[in-house]
């Protein structure tokens, strides 16, 4: 994907907010993907810069983290719990169910970024297993043609 | 603070409050093997290698982490321990090149030496290997990554003793490696080159570009000396071989460095056998001659006879025209229309003696020096 | 409201609530919804929805109040009804269309439809509706005692005045004005408290060490980082009674000393986050977190942090490294962090459950508590039991009960007929026990025994449809993506363990692997740094010795009997429990299956794919798992 400009302005409140404060490094970063969808590089250089972290442990910091995204992700996200009891449920089958349709990766994004798939370990709706996210949206008992159904009304 | 008496594999041992096992053994030259850790870097608790028995306690314990406390009895060396040890080793060659024969750090590495010590003849397991392409532009330090055992000590070295933060670990668990700035290149980051990840890397991940290939520790010769640079009077030791410098390492117990050195004192050695070095004096052809200076315009300094002609000479008459010059000038246009700039490179006495020829026997306070530029 | 300076305030506080309560109990209609984060999964929110336009129809003067879970997992979503003076009365697996008709013949009527209620909870009256069962009649929650999920699902979480109305607070009232810190402690200690995490380690132990720690200031944590695959225990606590936490972790600041408080929670739990911030706001409305609490002249304050998604920030120098915005990488201990936790001062890390118990002891007293559980392991366990199992939710019982008790009394044992293959405790670290060990009681000594561990409290039951070698593996996926990667032992010893599994997985396995299994599972124990790695082989080795028999068909005969690995088996329809109603003929995809109508079908094994469809759809239990070589021996050639 080419790079694209984003505007580090939209960062000022958040640096400001944070200033001063010891370890607040992950809560920017977090607020900053909320930002942008993900953390771009221009980003990462401003939050290094403004709150004196080298840009190396920045990186460091950011690739440990499973939330944090460095490439940018589609317009949908599809969420498939596989922790332990969505497993046991049938999880994986909704993976490719989702994967087949899509012509996708898990963990990945489709070549025009319309839908992100992405799988989790636990959203801690076990009782209702398998679970998946469509958009933030939780849907409990999930089957794969109802998953299917459900991504596809998508627009 | 008070002294803590305990013993290590029976023999009874006294050593200040607050150090940990391994700080007491290497007092006592009793050795421990590790992997990440560095007497002149913080612990880390991350090899495992220093696992050591202590009694009453179930578990094995990281000597290089793990504080002393009175009537301590520690094992350093059990068939569990040994059989732990192992274990890790075999580890870390499974992810490891099986390239001894022509690896620079060979003689030179503490993963070899372990892998010897342990008996790990084979790669015993079957899996994934990481293969990293080792093309980091930068001019100075080869990375390999595939050598690299994650021991951290780079990345303490660059903040704990640089205070440049240019490494750092990125991703995790297995996926993990040694990383520079936006995930780039070394020299895409804040690294300045001070090679003091070179020095303490244990194997042969971290090597400097302009020594491959020219020769294993055990054909050099080991020659501590001052680096030429600046001032500060860094001690340094120079791995020389044929009568060349191969490779700078750290003098660890040099005063005024304690084993830091900048980019130049590592890497910039490459003046000492440079072909256009100049060790004779040479002045132009027609101050020697006595004559005034001629038109530039055609000047050809290459051709015999030309009077902009370079011609060696010795110190006593490059010196005595310096100085003639000098005073003729002084003579001629006042000693205000001279200045003096002295080097970082000289003494502190060399300097002294600057100053007092400007100020003293020339007469001007323009002097100054390169350190301030 | 105005900031309590005292504890007469406090106290009035109480009472005005509970008579608030009673009277809302007594004159008023209130239709309460379970809105935790499986209810809304569950549709709670349409459900909500249909109940306002319902009530505006019929034109009810009802007020609709949200809950937490109640634990009840399989039977959301959940609304209970309470009118003037009666009983709350619960209906189960509501669904947007059954609400007109619930509210109409519940409220219009007065008419209970008895085929959709659950139960009867009573309310402060004591009343009961006859002909309805009670809670604690019913198997579900008979066997249960309920401390830590005590207000779950019955207070409003949002409400400060629900949890003061139910004594809330109470327990800090008297800690401030009526016990020093040593007192606290040592009720603590004598309660028998173990840690809720999972270590089980001595909570008021571990307090001691903190308050004796020289350094200041001093830190309380806690720890809502639930990461395990199959938890939710902490995630019910934070979004169905917040205010236990809150007040647990300030009578541990006051017993240590601490000023201040972090609450690492994991981002994952939004809805958690959401209300604790809320319960924050209100007990520093009402002066019981901030300046100078009740007028005691102790402060205490609380931040709360977000995970960013790492499992081993569960792990406590794990989780500080994380809040000082670092790598979440373990660190070896000692130091622990009661002497040199977060930014290198005194620091007390508790799960979410052993502060919302604490709070509890020091109002009932030790005696209390210690007397429920066995002797070395006081108090109840919560767990949440979910995976093959027919009442999957949140089960809090008594320590000592057996395996047995929860899965079959409480959990209603097996559904569709399966078999009940193991049971899986302490998360992705635990370990699974097998038919033989359902009789073990539950609690930490007992269960670490046995081959398991009681971990933060995941429950997952399996039965035949699982591959334990497959489920093995998948723990070992978890485990190892989740590896901080910064010991030895557990970055590589963890790929290695997961490639060994993957190859008798695949079908490549050879009888060496299984001894390859124990020499890296017993080197990563001894080896490792944290608990992360110590533990990551437990799943691997606990199925190896109760399962032993599933490694060796995988490896010695390509086969896989619960017909899961892939290639390692095929499906064969056994002709005499098939009766031919051809339900099996249509989803199959390579139309692999023939017969006439009534006549026993058959699976043409060129054509057949393996992909279970047949077998998910039979519901005779004709379709069988074979040995693939068996047909291989009789393929033409």
């Amino acid at each position: 994907m080419d790079k694209v400009n984003i505007d580090v302005g939209l960062l000022e409140p958040i640096l400001l907010e944070f200033r001063d404060q010891k370890g607040a490094v992950i809560p920017i970063l977090q607020r900053a993907q909320d930002l942008y969808g993900y953390l771009p590089e221009e980003a990462m250089i401003e939050i290094a810069e403004k709150s004196r972290i080298s840009i190396s442990q920045l990186y460091g910091i950011a690739t440990f983290y499973a939330q944090f995204n460095l490439e940018p992700r589609g317009r949908h996200i599809i969420s498939i719990c596989d922790g332990t009891a969505c497993h046991v449920r049938g999880a994986p089958k909704l993976v490719t169910a989702v994967e087949d349709k899509l012509n996708l990766v898990a963990g990945g994004s489709d070549p025009d970024y319309n839908y992100t798939l992405e799988i989790v370990y636990c959203l801690g709706s076990c009782g209702l297993a398998p679970i998946a996210l469509v958009n933030g949206q939780v849907y409990g008992n999930t089957t794969p043609d109802s998953l299917v159904e459900k991504v596809m009304d998508l627009d | 603070m008070g002294k803590v008496k305990f013993t290590i594999d029976g023999k009874e041992i006294q050593a200040e409050t607050g150090v940990t096992i391994l700080q007491a053994a290497r007092q006592e030259k009793i050795f421990i093997p590790i992997l990440c850790d560095h007497p002149s870097l913080p612990p880390e608790g991350a090899c495992r290698i220093c696992l050591v028995e202590i009694e009453g306690q179930q578990a094995l314990q990281p000597a290089c982490t793990y504080p002393i406390s009175e009537g301590m009895e520690v094992s350093t060396n059990t068939p569990r321990i040994r059989a732990a040890r192992k274990f890790n080793l075999e580890l870390l060659i499974s992810d490891h090149p099986l390239d001894c024969m022509t690896c620079e750090a060979a003689g030179d590495c503490l993963l070899q030496d372990l892998a010897y010590e342990y008996d790990v003849t084979e790669d015993r397991y079957e899996g994934t290997k990481h293969h990293y392409s080792v093309n980091d532009p930068n001019p100075f330090i080869q990375v390999d990554r595939n050598k690299c055992i994650l021991c951290r000590r780079c990345v303490r070295a660059c903040s704990e003793i640089n205070g440049v933060e240019a490494i750092s670990v990125f991703y995790r668990g297995f996926s993990a490696y040694i990383g520079f700035g936006a995930d780039s290149s070394m020299d895409d980051s804040p690294c300045e080159f001070c090679g003091s990840c070179v020095e303490v890397c244990p194997t042969g991940a971290l090597w400097p570009k302009n020594s491959l290939g020219k020769g294993r520790l055990w054909q050099t010769e080991t020659i501590q000396t001052t680096c030429p640079y600046c001032g500060v009077g860094c001690q340094i030791n120079l791995q020389v071989k044929d009568n060349q410098i191969v490779k700078v390492d750290s003098a660890w117990e040099g005063p005024s460095n304690h084993g830091w050195t900048c980019v130049k004192g590592r890497f910039g050695y490459d003046f000492v056998h440079h072909p256009d070095r100049l060790d004779t004096p040479r002045v132009r052809k027609y101050l020697l001659d006595g004559k005034r200076k001629p038109g530039a315009k055609k000047r050809k300094p290459e051709v015999e006879g030309d009077p902009w002609q370079w011609v060696e000479v010795d110190w006593e008459t490059a010196l005595g025209i310096t100085a003639d010059k000098m005073r003729q000038i002084r003579n001629d246009y006042g000693p205000e229309s001279m200045g003096f700039l002295t080097s970082a490179k000289c003494l502190n006495e060399e300097n002294y003696l600057m100053n007092k020829l400007a100020r003293q026997v020339i007469g001007t306070n323009s002097i100054d020096h390169c350190a301030r530029l | 409201m105005p900031v309590l300076t005292n504890i007469e305030e406090l106290k009035k506080l109480q009472d005005k609530a509970r008579a608030e309560k009673a009277d809302r109990e007594e004159n008023k209609t209130t239709i309460i919804l379970g809105m935790g984060t499986c209810g809304i999964a569950a549709g709670a929110n349409d459900v909500a929805a249909e109940i306002h336009s319902e009530l505006k129809k019929h034109k009810i003067d009802a007020e609709v109040v949200s809950v937490g879970c109640i634990g009840m997992c399989h039977n959301e979503p959940l609304i209970d009804i309470q009118q003037p003076g009666l009983p709350r009365v619960t209906y189960t697996k509501v669904k947007p269309k059954m609400v007109g008709k619930i509210i109409e013949k519940h409220l219009v009527q007065g008419e209970y439809n008895k085929r959709w209620i659950y139960g009867q909870l009573p309310t402060g009256n004591g009343k009961v509706i006859e002909g309805i069962p009670a809670y604690d009649e019913l198997p579900f929650y008979n066997k249960q005692v309920r401390i830590a999920l005590k207000n779950c699902g019955i207070i409003d979480p949002e409400s400060i005045e629900d949890y003061l109305a139910s004594g809330g607070y109470g327990g800090l009232s008297k800690v401030l004005f009526e016990m020093d810190q040593i007192d606290v402690i040592e009720e603590l200690k004598d309660s028998g408290l173990r840690g809720r995490g999972g270590a089980g380690f001595l909570t008021g132990m571990k307090w001691e060490f903190c308050m004796r720690a020289k350094g200041y200031p001093k830190y309380i944590i806690c720890n809502a980082d639930e990461g395990d695959p199959g938890a939710f225990m902490d995630r019910s606590v934070l979004e169905g009674d917040p205010h236990a936490l809150l007040e647990g972790m300030i009578i541990a600041g006051y017993a240590i000393g601490a000023l201040e408080g972090y609450i690492y929670c994991r981002a994952e739990y939004p809805l958690a986050i959401e209300r604790l911030k809320i319960a924050i706001e209100q007990a520093c409305e009402l002066g019981l977190l901030g300046d100078n609490i009740l007028g005691s002249g102790y402060s205490f304050n609380l931040k709360i942090k977000e995970g960013a998604g790492a499992f081993v920030c569960g792990e406590e120098t794990a989780l500080i490294a994380s809040i000082e915005g670092k790598r979440g990488e373990p660190r070896p201990r000692p130091p622990y962090p009661a002497v040199s936790g977060l930014w290198g001062k005194p620091t007390n890390v508790n799960n979410v459950k052993s502060f919302a118990i604490t709070s509890q002891i020091m109002v009932h007293g030790a005696e209390w508590f210690n007397s429920i559980g066995t002797k070395k392991s006081t108090g109840t366990a919560v767990f949440a039991l979910t995976g093959k199992i027919e009442h999957t939710g949140l089960v809090e019982v008594p320590m000592g009960i057996t395996l047995r008790e929860i899965v079959y009394d409480i959990g209603g044992g097996i559904p569709d007929k399966m078999k009940f293959k193991a049971v899986q405790t302490g998360g992705p670290l635990g370990g699974c026990l097998p038919e033989e060990a359902l009789d073990t009681p539950v609690d930490f000594d007992s269960l670490t025994e046995a081959g398991a561990t009681m971990g933060s409290g995941g429950m997952i039951v399996v039965d035949q449809e699982t591959c334990m070698v497959e489920f093995a593996r998948y723990f070992l996926t978890f485990a190892s993506a989740e590896s901080c990667g910064k010991c030895v032992p557990c970055r590589i010893g963890g790929q290695r363990l997961l490639e060994v599994l993957t190859r008798i997985t695949n079908g490549e396995g050879k009888s060496e692997d299984l001894d390859e299994i124990e020499l890296i599972s017993e080197g990563m124990r001894e080896g490792s740094l944290c608990a992360l790695g110590q533990l990551t082989p437990g799943p691997v080795i606990s199925s190896l010795r109760f399962f032993k028999e599933e490694y060796e068909a995988h490896v010695n005969e390509n086969f896989c009997a619960a017909g899961v690995c892939a290639g390692m088996f095929t499906y064969e329809i056994d002709p005499v429990l098939c009766v031919g109603c051809g339900l099996c003929v249509k989803p199959c995809p390579e139309d692999a299956i023939t017969g006439e109508k009534k006549i026993p079908h058959v699976i043409n094994q060129a054509q057949c794919i393996q992909c279970g469809a047949c077998y998910d759809v039979c519901n005779l239990g004709a379709v069988l798992v074979k040995r693939k070589h068996e047909l291989d021996m009789v393929e033409p050639a």
